[in-house]
């Protein structure tokens, strides 16, 4: 459904690239099956999707560029003519002119050796847009509208000596002041803190009203989108499944995927009351690492059997850390950690078997926590070994009674890792530490890495064990809308400190702390208007003081 | 799994060398020291590669030396590899002053370069067979002992790894079941590399003298005692010489290809 | 720039203390061997009277630091000692010699190292196309052949059947620079293949490396011309690396030449190292041993250096 006002056309859009898997000759791999979109000039469209849905792929195509193998055919229409038959020379031309990028990561896609301001109106100057003095003036007024500090002198700074959120936000400068006519922005904002990202969000947003131009926003977080989108598109698995609205999308979706995307984190779970017998305290923790940076400072939590303490703060805020001591890897140099009533040994080396049983952990990046030349059924059945010395048949059977719990089938025995999807991966850790029939885990943002439908799928599945096998969980975190689904305490923790502790219903009421009430109004809600609300009653409280 | 044509011509011709150098007694057509015929004798059908320098056949003379230089690559390569890949596993996983006392050791006997060091040793000791492979075994366990070190602390610090410590395993099994098997690819490729490099070290010490002494002989001694026959337009020393690079080049072709099918740990570059 | 300072001066600290650790191994490895000294340079045949002499001579009765530190005194004041074959001062003779050294690994570093970048550049502007899969061929190739191998052939060809050059580099200070040059021709060639080899595998990993880092794909998204995304971008990042490499293989060099210059009868440090070890002249091998390390420790140094110069991070702290 072209029209004139059109900016960007894409028309059966066909992205492929080659794999080269061990030992077998090269193969075509379809990324983008046959996708079209329209965009008119001055809106946002969001696109979203899980990863390998083909966003960030579509994204760059729209500026003829494919990353790696990539080869894209079909037709991409910007301002009416087919940039995929420019050829090279073309796609120099608008690059960086018509069509520019902001990445995922500033920190990596700036070059570490040359300033911020000569990188930023370097392809204005290229494409001949302005002379240097007055790209530069434009890009020093864009850190002001963009609440970057120090606009006049921030452009002589090396990228190292600014911060990830002003870095992202300088990276939308770089973007804006060639005044180009559509902008991608590919999850910009996907690597920040949940405190930082609002405020990159709402600069985002700015810009864009104030220039009128067009937008792709790629990300694969629903609420964020529809702060900055006109229109959202769903994807997946490179093809389209929903277009609409963003309010049409949030409230009233079409399709099942739609639905499920929308739906995420409503998991509905009854707080548990805490009981007067923890099964891990720990008590005025301070630790510190080798180099005497102080990272704890007299933090005390409990965990009751069966329940599950939440942990949630920022980077650096110690949470982590908090793990670190209570596992004996890192001993703190005051307090101590107790299980039940015993109190255990602060180093590793100290603990029993029996006590390191108790007490297991699975990390974050499944790929990286399993041994990549052990098969499934070795990973599951060590500790069976090792903690129970059960071997043999009996251990199979086992095993296969594991899998059923992780809903994975008997075929899985035998597979590496490397042959899983990062759900199921997690999935196999986590029967690995249910093995060991613990009495608490330690869940290091065990779904951070994870796509929100399959991060559902494992809370699901973490919730369901813990009523079965009344294990109790330590549930590491930065994000809150997990905390709210899983959680029956809740631990908030700010640069080593504990800001505030006690169960559920207590903690998130108010009246907050200040660094509470900042990060939990700094969630994005999955509502049209939230960014600017916030935004607002932010400029109130601040007004008021 | 499929072998790349390079691969297998480096197989097939390393595995040449090895089985002539292990049965040269019955492949020879002449002894190590028996004079046939006149010096410098072109090729010939009794003499497939003529004569030496003294009159010795010399396809029999490569044969046998063949032997030695591999003998003495292989016996050395070997203490290298076992003494720097044991060193270099427990420096990473012990960790603390242990590893960096190793380091600094290796550090320093690494800043004097290898050849240096070993006419510097072989100017006070005996320069017998036994001292070369111990002299080439330790110089280049240093080599080993950083490579093996470095991969080794590369998987030390992944998740899996740690858990297994949580686990409370002991560390024979960190280092023999969660370690090694992730290591091996890496090393066995740099085996090869490092056998090239005492192939190429023997054969340029005894070039300058001060390896295999005479009447034994290895290839790189065969170029010394051929050379005076180059300015003549004689080639015979160019054979031993030619030898070297091929078996050179055959283990090199087999390594690359060792080396290229290391599977990344961590999966490659994302997205 | 203070602190950037402080970690220069560390470095360099550093630098000066390996050498001196370097300085006693290698006095350690001549003269606390087992194996007697004397026992080694008189033969089996000597008389017991010969031999003490001997000892008396060269000092062995004495406790081994404090030979140590003699000769390291004398190493600091300029004496290297006396040469046991001939009684001459090792000094002068070193020092002419370490010229001529110096001066062959000079021309070939001048021909080697541009060399070099230019076909690592090359090899990774045609990644994975004919020209890199050439270029990595006939590395590995002269990766595995040993020098004399080259130098005979060199010779074998060059010298002696078509006549262009002389097969041995001899070379005295009444020569011209032209003739000089004519003289050495070979030698260099074959120094300029052995570390052309691995400096450029090197070179093509450092700048495939650097090409692949996420800025470069924010200069090609910028639209600037490939010029542009080359010099400007990945150039400035490579140079670190590009150096080390340097570095690494110029140190290579220091080793080739002393089998090149036995190839080619060149008056220079190797091939007089090599004579003293044969004639186990133990004062000779300890002298050119501890320069021979110095250089390499000396290029690591500057590598090194160069590596915290070009670190943005460093240069401007936060």
């Amino acid at each position: 459904m072209a029209n004139n006002k059109d900016f960007l056309d894409i028309r059966n859009l066909k992205i492929e690239a080659t794999v080269f898997p061990d030992g077998e000759p090269a193969q075509n791999l379809e990324i983008v099956g046959d996708v079209s979109l329209t965009l008119e000039k001055g809106k946002v469209l969001g696109l979203i999707g899980e990863s390998g849905a083909g966003k960030s792929t579509i994204g760059l195509a729209s500026m003829g560029y494919g990353r790696g193998t990539i080869r894209l055919s079909g037709q991409v229409f910007l301002n009416g003519r087919d940039i995929l038959k420019g050829g090279v020379k073309g796609f120099r031309e608008l690059r960086g002119k018509e069509v520019t990028y902001v990445s995922q990561s500033a920190a990596a896609s700036f070059n570490p050796a040359k300033r911020l301001m000569e990188q930023i109106i370097e392809a204005g100057l290229e494409h001949g847009v302005g002379t240097k003095a007055e790209l530069e003036k434009r890009a020093v007024r864009l850190f002001g509208e963009l609440n970057l500090p120090d606009p006049e002198n921030i452009g002589s700074r090396f990228p190292h000596q600014v911060s990830g959120g002003q870095l992202q936000r300088a990276m939308t400068v770089m973007a804006l002041v060639p005044e180009p006519d559509l902008i991608i922005f590919d999850e910009p904002t996907t690597a920040l803190d949940v405190t930082t990202q609002i405020d990159v969000l709402a600069a985002i947003k700015k810009a864009i009203r104030n220039t009128g131009v067009a937008a792709l926003y790629i990300t694969h977080d629903l609420a964020v989108v529809a702060q900055v989108s006109d229109e959202i598109m769903v994807l997946r698995a490179g093809a389209k499944i929903e277009r609409n609205t963003a309010e049409a999308i949030i409230t009233t979706p079409q399709e099942d995927y739609t639905k499920a995307l929308v739906s995420v984190r409503s998991i509905e779970h009854e707080e548990k009351k805490p009981t007067d017998k923890p099964v891990l305290s720990a008590r005025n923790i301070s630790a510190a690492y080798g180099n005497k940076v102080q990272v704890l400072t007299d933090v005390t939590v409990e965990v009751h059997p069966g329940q599950t303490l939440a942990v949630v703060g920022e980077s650096g805020s110690g949470k982590s850390t908090l793990a670190r001591v209570v596992t004996g890897l890192l001993p703190p140099f005051q307090g101590e950690v107790l299980f039940g009533d015993k109190p255990l040994s602060r180093a590793l080396e100290g603990r029993s078997k029996e006590d390191l049983r108790q007490l297991q952990m699975i990390y974050q990046m499944a790929d990286t926590a399993m041994n990549p030349r052990q098969t499934v059924g070795t990973i599951i059945g060590r500790p069976l070994e090792f903690y129970f010395d059960i071997r043999g048949s009996e251990k199979r059977k086992k095993i296969i009674e594991l899998l059923d719990e992780i809903e994975l089938g008997v075929e899985f025995i035998d597979r590496y890792p490397a042959e899983l999807s990062g759900g199921q991966k997690q999935r196999v850790c986590i029967a690995r530490s249910l093995a060991a029939k613990p009495k608490l885990i330690i869940c290091d943002e065990v779904t951070s890495a994870l796509d929100p439908l399959v991060a559902d799928g494992i809370l699901k599945l973490l919730l369901r064990l813990q009523k079965s096998e009344d294990v109790a969980y330590l549930f590491i975190t930065h994000d809150l809308a997990t905390v709210k689904a899983i959680a029956d305490s809740i631990a908030v923790m700010f640069q080593g400190k504990l800001v505030r502790y006690g169960p559920k219903s207590e903690v998130l009421a108010p009246p907050y702390d200040d660094y509470t009430d900042l990060l939990l109004s700094s969630v994005p809600e999955m509502k049209i208007g939230w960014l600017e609300e916030v935004l607002a009653s932010r400029k109130m409280e601040s007004a008021g003081n | 799994m499929r072998i790349p044509l390079s691969a297998l011509v480096g197989i097939i011709m390393t595995g040449s060398f090895f089985l002539i150098a292990l049965f040269a007694p019955l492949v020879a057509p002449y002894g190590l020291a028996e004079i046939v015929g006149d010096v410098w004798e072109p090729r010939s059908a009794e003499h497939w590669l003529g004569t030496d320098n003294i009159g010795r056949d010399l396809l029999s003379r490569m044969i046998y030396g063949g032997r030695t230089t591999i003998f003495i690559a292989t016996a050395a390569t070997a203490l290298s590899f076992i003494l720097g890949s044991i060193l270099g596993l427990t420096a990473a996983v012990l960790g603390g002053w242990i590893d960096q006392a190793m380091s600094r050791g290796v550090d320093l006997i690494m800043a004097i370069p290898s050849l240096i060091f070993a006419l510097v040793v072989l100017s006070v000791m005996p320069v017998t067979t036994f001292v070369l492979i111990v002299v080439m075994g330790l110089l280049d366990s240093t080599r080993v002992f950083r490579l093996s070190r470095a991969v080794a602390v590369d998987i030390n610090v992944m998740d899996f790894v740690e858990a297994a410590k949580l686990r409370g395993e002991k560390l024979k099994w960190i280092i023999f079941r969660e370690i090694l098997p992730n290591a091996l690819s890496p090393l066995v490729a740099e085996l090869g590399l490092r056998f090239i490099f005492a192939v190429l070290f023997l054969s340029t010490l005894s070039f300058l003298g001060l390896g295999v002494q005479p009447p034994a002989s290895d290839w790189g001694g065969m170029v010394k005692e051929n050379k005076e026959g180059i300015v003549f337009g004689i080639g015979a020393a160019l054979v031993p010489a030619a030898a070297i690079s091929i078996l050179a080049i055959s283990v090199n072709l087999v390594a690359d290809w060792v080396l290229n099918r290391t599977s990344d740990l961590k999966g490659g570059r994302g997205g | 720039m203070s602190s950037l300072g402080k970690l220069l001066v560390q470095r360099i600290a550093l630098g000066l203390l390996l050498l001196l650790a370097v300085s006693a191994l290698i006095f350690a490895g001549t003269q606390i061997l087992p194996g007697d000294v004397a026992q080694s340079i008189l033969g089996q045949s000597a008389t017991p009277t010969a031999l003490a002499n001997l000892r008396e001579e060269l000092g062995l009765n004495e406790p081994a630091i404090v030979r140590y530190f003699g000769w390291l005194g004398g190493v600091v004041t300029g004496d290297l000692g006396t040469a046991l074959s001939n009684g001459q001062d090792i000094g002068p003779q070193i020092g002419k010699r370490l010229g001529n050294t110096m001066f062959l690994a000079a021309c070939a570093a001048v021909v080697a190292v541009p060399l070099a970048i230019f076909l690592g550049l090359v090899a990774v502007r045609y990644r994975n196309r004919w020209p890199d899969k050439v270029i990595s061929g006939l590395t590995l190739a002269s990766i595995s052949l040993p020098e004399f191998f080259i130098g005979y052939v060199l010779i074998y060809f060059f010298a002696v059947k078509f006549r262009w050059f002389p097969s041995v580099a001899t070379v005295y200070d009444s020569m011209s620079f032209i003739e000089k040059l004519n003289s050495i021709a070979l030698p260099v060639t074959v120094l300029t293949l052995v570390v052309l080899a691995h400096m450029m595998r090197m070179t093509r990993a450092a700048i495939l490396n650097v090409m692949q880092s996420a800025y470069i794909e924010t200069a090609e998204l910028k639209g600037l011309s490939a010029f542009n995304v080359i010099f400007k971008h990945a150039f400035p990042n490579a140079i670190s690396p590009i150096v080390n490499v340097v570095m690494l293989n110029l140190a290579y060099l220091v080793v080739g030449i002393v089998v090149v210059e036995v190839i080619f009868v060149y008056p220079g440090m190797g091939q007089y190292l090599v004579d003293h070890v044969a004639k186990r002249d133990v004062p000779v091998v300890q002298a050119c041993g501890l320069i021979f390390a110095g250089v390499f420790i000396g290029l690591n140094l500057v590598a090194d250096v160069v590596a915290i110069l070009s670190n943005p991070r460093l240069r401007h702290p936060k």
